[in-house]
This record gives C-alpha cells, structure tokens and sequence, in this order.
C-alpha cells in the first residue's frame, strides 16, 4: 500500500508549503541567535516604520520592521514568538494526538463497553462550542501555559479520537488483523503493527489540520488577551498591544498576524496534497 | 422510520444540553480549589472570602445549588453579576440583540453567497474560476480572523476613511446607522463563512459528480450548468444543508472574537471582559447561551440531512 515518495512528483503547491514550513522551523530553531535585541529589550522609540534607524545609546540602531508599543525590535520579538506560538501549539497537538490516538485505538480494538464510554463522552465534548468550553475554563482557573495546553489539547483529542476510530475500524475488518488475532497477537501489537502504519497518511493530514487549529486558537486567545501573557513574545498578543497603531495609519501590528497566516496557509498547502493524493488513490 | 430517527436526535439533542448545563455548572463548582479563594486572590483576608461564598451559595451541597441555579434560568434569572452586583439578565438582555443582528446579517450575506461561489466552482471545475476561488478561500480559511479584521480596517477605515473601525453601536441610533457601524465585523464574519461553505459545497458536489450516473449524464450531452443543478446538486443537497448549519454554529461562536476586535457591544465582548474579571454568573450565562445556540443549530442540521436524505428513509441494509 506505501509506495517510496517520489518528490519530483510532488506538486508545486506542496513544496511550496513544505518550504514555507522548514523556514517557520528554522526561525522556530535559531530565532533567539539571530534576533539582534533581547525579546523585552526596550531599543527605541514607540511604533517607528519600517527600515528605521535612530541614535542608540553607543552609535545607530535599526529596526528592519519597526518597533512595537514599547519601542522594542518587532524582528526580534517575531523570532522569539515564532519559538514561543509555535512551540505550545506543537506541544498542544503532540498531547492531543497521543490521546486521541490512544484511546480512538482502544476504542476500535476493545469495541462494546469501553468503545461506547469513549464514544458518547466525546460526542458530549464535541457538541460544545470549543471557545465557549476554554473561556469558561479560563475564567475559573485563570490563564496560564500549562492550563491552554492541557484545555486546548483535550478539545482536539475529540477530533482525534473520532478519525483514529473510524480508520481503525475500517481496518479492524480486513483480513491482516484477523489473522494477526489468530497468531494470537496482543491488542497492543495489533495497534501498534497493524492499525497504525495504515492509518498514517490520513492521521498525518488530521495532524496539520489540528497544528493549524491550535496555532489559530492560542492566537485568538492571546488576542482576546487570555491566552499567553506578557512580556512573553506571543504573535498573538503582539498583535493585541499593538492594534491601536493601526488606526494612525501604522501598518506593522499586521505582520505578527500575517507570521500566523503564513505558516497555516504553507501547512494547508501539504495537507490538500496528503488529502487529494489520497482520494486519487482511491478512485483508481 | 424516518420520524423514530428525528425523535432519537431529538432526544440526544436535550441529554446533550442537560449534560452541558452539568458541565457548564460544575466545572466552575468543582475544579481544584475554593472558587471565592480563587476569584479574589490569595491575599484577600477570610471574612472577604467567606461572605463572597455565602453570595454564591457555595455552602449548599452542590445538587441543591445545581436545580436552584437551573430553575433560575429557566425563569430568566441568572443570578448577580459579581463585579457590579447588577443581574446577569439585565446585562444580557441589552448586549443579546446586538449579537444576534451582526451574527443574522453576516449569515444573510455569507450563506447565499457561499453556496452561489461553490456551485459556480463545481461548474467551472478545474478551469481558471475554479482555481481562482479554491486559492481564495484557501487565503480566507487560513488566516487568523483579526489579521482579515485589520486588513479591512487598514482598507476601508484608515486608507478610504468610507467606514467606522469600530463598531460601538449606541442605543439610539437608527437602522441605517447601525448597518453602517456593524458592515466591517459583518464582512469579516462573512469572508470566513463563506470560504467554508465554497470548499464543503464544491467537495459535497464532487463526490456525487463520479459518480456512474452523472457519467451517463455526460454522455447525454448534459451541459456542465444542467449537470451541476439538475442532476448533482439534489443528492449533495444534505451534505451541503449540513455544512450551512454547521456555519452557523460556527457563525454564533465566531462572533466573539470578533466583537471584542471591533468593540462591539455584543455578548461575547461581555463574556471575554467577564472571563478576564472572573465574573463567574456572567461567564456560565453566556456559557449556556451560546452553547445551546450552538447544539440547537447543530440538531437542526442533523434533522434537516435526516429529512433530506432519501436514503435514510429506507431501513438500514437497504443502502
């Protein structure tokens, strides 16, 4: 069934977005070694435009993309952001994965009573709108990392666990996992070896969507300014503290949100080509 | 057959909010620590901690604060706000309005819109059109909504100076008046929606478009509009009724973000201010209201492809 990737088959779009992601890693990676000022560093004067260069304290500062509400370096606090936003995003879906996963397997494998608790408590949580759920949580605990990643992972666990269930499902029926049962193969095994290398394209295009959901989701927190506080560099919050300048014709506050957009439309982009390229295989 | 299944989801539909109410409730009484401790702070002395308990009637058991806290809202009472002791029905019974009007025109621009690019890209598949508006709603889906919020503020509020960038709409201003203030949060809500319900409607038109009998269609020398229209769009009639509801909800939920953006007196502003000052009844109020918006819409639409799928009206096994 898989077949060695070829990427001279790739479409353009694809690498394109493949591109896009391995540059979001990099800065992800080296941001903090690149960026020229620290990520609370104060370096200059409040909301300057682009390509601006004044006097420093020993000789000229520069700031390729202007400065923030504060007058630090907005290059600098976007390297650090993308650490940051893309850091608990990642972590938040690994989490979700690893459950959803778990149990969506459990579920298939086991069937009866234990498919049926897992089944009806994630419709539940699945009938709940999933900002409503995380500002109710959020007004009782109060924000904080450890909280979004733990609220947000368990609400994509849902979608999670709904998908690994229906692919398992499907290939609990073939005839590999029933002989894999008669060999007399544990339950675990039989996840491990015979469900999962199946269900990994599906599972991997599920995962960039969750990624994109997580990522647009703290983001949306943090604008709202409930989700990662400050000083943090957050792309997020960067556009919360510095929404007002938009009003006096400084265009700057957009690029932390365009950094959000960038990166889900270059993960977007593999994801139509994992999807497309399967339901092609699938006609023929 | 077909009502048995109505009145199953029917049935799940009310468990479904009888267990959000649960939820909605407890996890505000039983999380890990005294909720009056943790609304005002570990410093506050223990007399301020203890008169907040008695106002939210934390010592009551927990079943007996769960039925006079549901009894109360089926009455219209949800409780006292606790920042400014005012009731919580008063506060939402002047923002409720608001949010229903920019949710309802958004979904009137969106929703026809939506189904009306999808269809022409279904007909048009695989040609320039096609791939122009696939990329668009691609654009639209990806981006986090302030970024689309800002970019129309940056356009039509400081560029062109044509609209307001903020919506603080005043009691007493009229119709027009309000259309005018409401046109950027309505625009942004839309763009999204409507890039939704452009790839669900072209995906639920493709799947029925292979197959055999739109082939045989084809052969007819059916004209690719006929095709789409006559042929296609009934049997991908309740997917596409799904995804329009489902917008909806979303639609309903979406416009929180976007209300705090534009400062719009709406409930989901007074939820994102009551959740950042811990005001406890105001967040389970709103809690409830839009997540039972949200189920309500979404049993609709499960209702509605039950009614519009003819194949569900035969038992099962006959598919």
């Amino acid at each position: 069934m898989s077949r060695p990737m070829q990427f001279d088959r790739v479409p353009l779009s694809a690498r394109i977005g493949m591109a896009i992601i391995l540059a979001y890693v990099a800065a992800a990676l080296f941001g903090p070694f690149l960026a020229p000022y620290g990520q609370t560093e104060v370096a200059g004067d409040q909301w300057t435009p682009l390509f601006w260069s004044q006097p420093g304290s020993d000789g000229d500062v520069f700031f390729l993309l202007g400065t923030d509400h504060l007058g630090r370096d907005l290059l600098t606090r976007l390297l650090y952001g993308a650490r940051n936003s893309i850091g608990i995003a990642l972590v938040t879906t690994l989490l979700a994965f690893a459950a959803g996963v778990g149990i969506g397997l459990l579920a298939a494998t086991k069937q009866g009573v234990v498919d049926q608790i897992a089944s009806r408590s994630i419709d539940v949580l699945m009938a709940f709108p999933s900002l409503i759920f995380a500002l109710m949580i959020l007004a009782v605990l109060g924000s904080s990392i450890p909280v979004l990643i733990v609220v947000i992972a368990l609400l994509n666990m849902a979608s999670v666990f709904r998908i690994t269930r229906a692919l398992a499902m499907d290939l609990e029926a073939q005839d590999f996992v029933d002989v894999a049962k008669l060999r007399g193969e544990s339950a675990l095994w039989i996840m491990r070896r015979e469900l999962l290398p199946n269900a990994m394209v599906p599972l991997a295009a599920e995962f960039g969507l969750r990624f994109c959901f997580v990522l647009l989701f703290i983001a949306s927190l943090s604008f709202i300014g409930l989700g990662i506080q400050p000083p943090m560099a957050d792309w997020g919050s960067m556009v919360r503290e510095n929404a007002s300048a938009i009003s006096f014709g400084v265009f700057t506050p957009l690029i932390p949100a365009a950094a959000i957009a960038g990166l889900t439309i270059g993960v977007n982009l593999v994801i139509d080509w994992l999807t497309n390229s399967r339901s092609v295989g699938n006609e023929a | 057959m077909i009502a048995l299944l109505i009145a199953k989801r029917l049935g799940l539909g009310l468990v479904t909010l009888f267990i959000i109410s649960l939820i909605v409730f407890f996890s505000v009484q039983l999380l890990p620590g005294d909720v009056a401790q943790a609304i005002l702070g570990r410093t506050a002395p223990p007399e301020a901690v203890a008169a907040l308990r008695t106002r939210l009637g934390l010592d009551l058991p927990a079943h007996v604060r769960y039925l006079q806290w549901a009894g109360g809202l089926f009455q219209g009472d949800f409780g006292d706000s606790l920042a400014n002791r005012r009731p919580v029905l008063d506060l939402l019974s002047e923002r409720i309005g608001n949010t229903f009007f920019l949710a309802a025109v958004s979904a009137c621009i969106a929703v026809p819109l939506g189904l009306i690019l999808g269809l022409a890209s279904a007909i048009y598949r695989r040609r320039p059109f096609d791939h122009a508006t696939s990329l668009a709603a691609l654009l639209a889906i990806s981006v986090p909504e302030f970024l689309t919020a800002y970019i129309l503020v940056a356009i039509f509020a400081v560029e062109l100076g044509w609209l307001p960038a903020v919506s603080m709409v005043q009691p007493s201003q009229g119709i027009l008046d309000r259309f005018i203030l409401i046109s950027l949060p309505a625009a942004t809500l839309a763009l999204g929606v409507i890039a939704y319900i452009l790839r669900m409607t072209r995906a639920a038109i493709g799947n029925v478009l292979s197959s055999p009998y739109i082939e045989m269609a084809k052969l007819k020398g059916v004209s690719p509009y006929r095709l789409v229209v006559r042929h296609a769009l009934p049997n991908a009639l309740s997917p596409i009724i799904n995804v329009v509801l489902m917008n909806l909800a979303y639609l309903v939920v979406g416009v929180v973000v976007v209300e705090v953006i534009f400062v719009y007196p709406g409930l989901g502003q007074l939820l994102v201010d009551s959740v950042s000052k811990r005001d406890i009844p105001i967040v389970q109020a709103c809690g409830v209201l839009f997540a039972t918006a949200y189920i309500l819409l979404n049993l609709l639409a499960d209702v509605l492809s039950i009614l519009a799928n003819p194949r569900l009206r035969r038992p099962r096994g006959g598919v």
